[in-house]
């Protein structure tokens, strides 16, 4: 009898509990999901319908025109710019941290602690100060309007040094130990031994560093000169009429192109991306 | 053995050292040398610059202090730390909060979905933010936009989200949250997993509410996290640029209205892109540099001592 009614007590506590959580989470997760609703409505509507007083959310004039509109603007280039420019500066990423990783996780060298301690402070430089100073240097360097200065300068990111770093010194010595009694050159090593152990550490990162240059925006604005050359954040940017107004329907149509790619990716690699997020914040 | 052989000698053994381990040199090399080239010579080559003036044609003519003399009495300048500051404590508190308590109860073995859940918080933080940024514009219209078309519709009267000085501030503040709060809450999530469950049960039996169980078992554990995710947002806050450029253009000058949401990244890029004053946008950036360096030392001063 005290039995039944003491677990019914908690029956009941448990629902009230739940109840208030879902209270909670449902408002916020309708107020995340509402701007990718508005986006994908927004494309689909003329400007007129957007400023219309009262609103309209669904019209039946809705129609793909404002994609056939950026098409013929030239967003396929831009997509394909965004996608160079992002997949060279992941994979120049990968293999200059893992590589900087493998020498500062797997070797005692003198001078080590103070060049890691360098590393580490390197990464509280704001790219607001560089900024200036590196534009000047690309115009010299006669990099401006290409992708260069969007993949080259960030190439050896310290954050993914130290990232891989973590990473590959979970790999035993023992197993690097017996590829070096096998006659491996240090290389050889790091390209059969550690490369292939420590690839879910490279695709949590490169999913990161992918995400990151696919988003950029401030760099490639001032590098980037010609429309032809221009990244998708950059096309959205710069969509604009006479008189320098928004044209928020084709923006929102070169939005929703440009988020879907990285949407797909995202929710393909959920774990590895999510696992890389964390893995940098718990253990740095 | 005289001592000048001596030397010799061990410094002869440290570059055997040295050339044993060349390897790792070899590894390590190419951090060091694009830092030197794009970090440490662009930050040199900025302080000379700061000290000249110059409008990237012609020759450099030498200044001296006159860009620092101009900086310091410079109010728009000392608006964009202002806003820094003034947004950072707009969105930060109410951010954290809001992570560490959904992450809670996402922690909470009870909740259905639990997985759709989280990825619907975290997906925003993958999304290209120019790209919100002018949805949000959209949203926050005072005349058209739906937020406003919502407040209406429940008697609230509207507002004028990207018109006016503090509300624009809020406007980039929601926008700052509403990017970032799945990031947070992961991060807070796997933090969450690392401590004892038993003690937060423990405290339920002896007759402590949730409520209680969070402020007084939770918080205090997920310290570390929780002061992480503090400094991120503080550098993040003045080093804001696309939430600002996409949402509070006003006209062709991002950092509006009345430079409410300027920021010292927005500044110094319309001096340097817009104005074409790369001396002073230098000497922007140099000032700005020493105070986030400040800044961080302070909080890794008092990071550092707390573990």
């Amino acid at each position: 009898m005290a039995v039944t009614k003491e677990s019914r007590l908690i029956k009941t506590k448990i629902l009230d509990k739940r109840i208030f959580v879902y209270l909670i989470l449902i408002p916020i997760c309708i107020f995340m999901m509402l701007p990718f609703f508005w986006m994908l409505i927004t494309s689909l509507k003329t400007m007129a319908e957007v400023f219309n007083v009262p609103m309209i959310i669904f019209s039946p004039n809705m129609g793909l025109f404002n994609y056939r509109d950026v098409i013929d603007k030239g967003v396929w280039i831009r997509l394909w710019n965004t996608f160079l420019i992002s997949f060279s500066a992941t994979v120049l990423k990968l293999f200059f941290c893992s590589l900087g990783g493998y020498g500062f996780a797997k070797f005692r060298f003198p001078g080590r602690n103070i060049l890691f301690s360098v590393l580490i402070a390197s990464m509280i430089v704001p790219f607001a100060v560089t900024l200036v100073p590196l534009y000047i240097m690309m115009v010299k360097f006669h990099w401006v309007d290409t992708i260069l200065p969007l993949v080259i300068p960030g190439a050896a990111s310290a954050f993914g040094i130290f990232f891989m770093r973590q990473y590959i010194r979970c790999i035993p010595d023992e197993l690097l130990d017996a590829a070096r009694i096998d006659g491996c050159s240090e290389f050889a090593i790091y390209g059969r031994v550690v490369l292939p152990v420590v690839t879910p550490g490279l695709i949590s990162l490169g999913l990161i560093f992918f995400m990151q240059s696919w988003n950029d925006f401030l760099f490639p604005l001032v590098i980037l000169k010609s429309p032809e050359k221009q990244t998708l954040p950059v096309m959205i940017a710069t969509l604009t009429g006479l008189a320098g107004t928004n044209m928020f329907t084709l923006q929102m149509a070169v939005s929703v192109i440009s988020i879907t790619p990285l949407i797909i990716i995202f929710l393909i690699f959920q774990r590895r991306f999510t696992a890389g997020i964390t893995f940098g914040a718990v253990k740095g | 053995m005289t001592t000048s052989t001596r030397v010799l000698t061990r410094m002869k053994r440290r570059w055997g050292e040295i050339k044993k381990k060349r390897w790792a040199y070899m590894f390590i090399s190419p951090f060091y040398i694009l830092f030197a080239i794009f970090s440490v010579y662009p930050i040199i080559f900025s302080i000379y610059l700061s000290f000249t003036k110059w409008k990237g044609m012609g020759p450099k003519v030498f200044v001296g202090l006159a860009n620092y003399r101009r900086l310091f009495g410079d109010p728009i300048f000392w608006q964009s730390i202002r806003n820094g500051v003034i947004i950072f404590f707009l969105y930060v508190p109410i951010m954290t909060l809001l992570a560490l308590v959904l992450a809670v109860i996402l922690n909470a073995k009870f909740v259905r979905f639990f997985r759709v859940f989280r990825t619907m918080l975290f997906i925003p933080y993958v999304t290209t933010m120019i790209a919100v940024g002018y949805v949000f514009r959209i949203m926050m219209n005072t005349n058209y936009g739906l937020f406003n078309m919502v407040l209406i519709s429940i008697g609230i009267s509207p507002v004028p989200w990207l018109d006016n000085v503090w509300w624009a501030r809020v406007s980039i503040s929601l926008l700052i949250i509403w990017a970032w709060l799945g990031y947070n809450m992961v991060i807070m999530l796997a933090g969450l997993q690392t401590i004892p469950q038993d003690l937060v049960e423990a405290a339920t039996i002896d007759g402590a509410n949730p409520v209680q169980a969070f402020f007084r078992i939770t918080v205090p554990l997920m310290r570390p996290i929780i002061l992480f995710s503090v400094i991120l947002s503080t550098i993040g806050s003045f080093g804001l640029f696309n939430e600002v450029y996409a949402l509070t253009t006003v006209g062709d000058v991002p950092g509006g209205p009345m430079y409410a949401t300027i920021t010292p990244l927005v500044y110094i890029y319309q001096q340097a892109f817009r104005n074409y004053n790369f001396s002073y946008a230098s000497a922007v950036s140099c000032v700005y540099f020493v105070i986030i360096f400040v800044l961080t030392l302070l909080q890794l001063r008092y990071f550092g001592r707390e573990d």
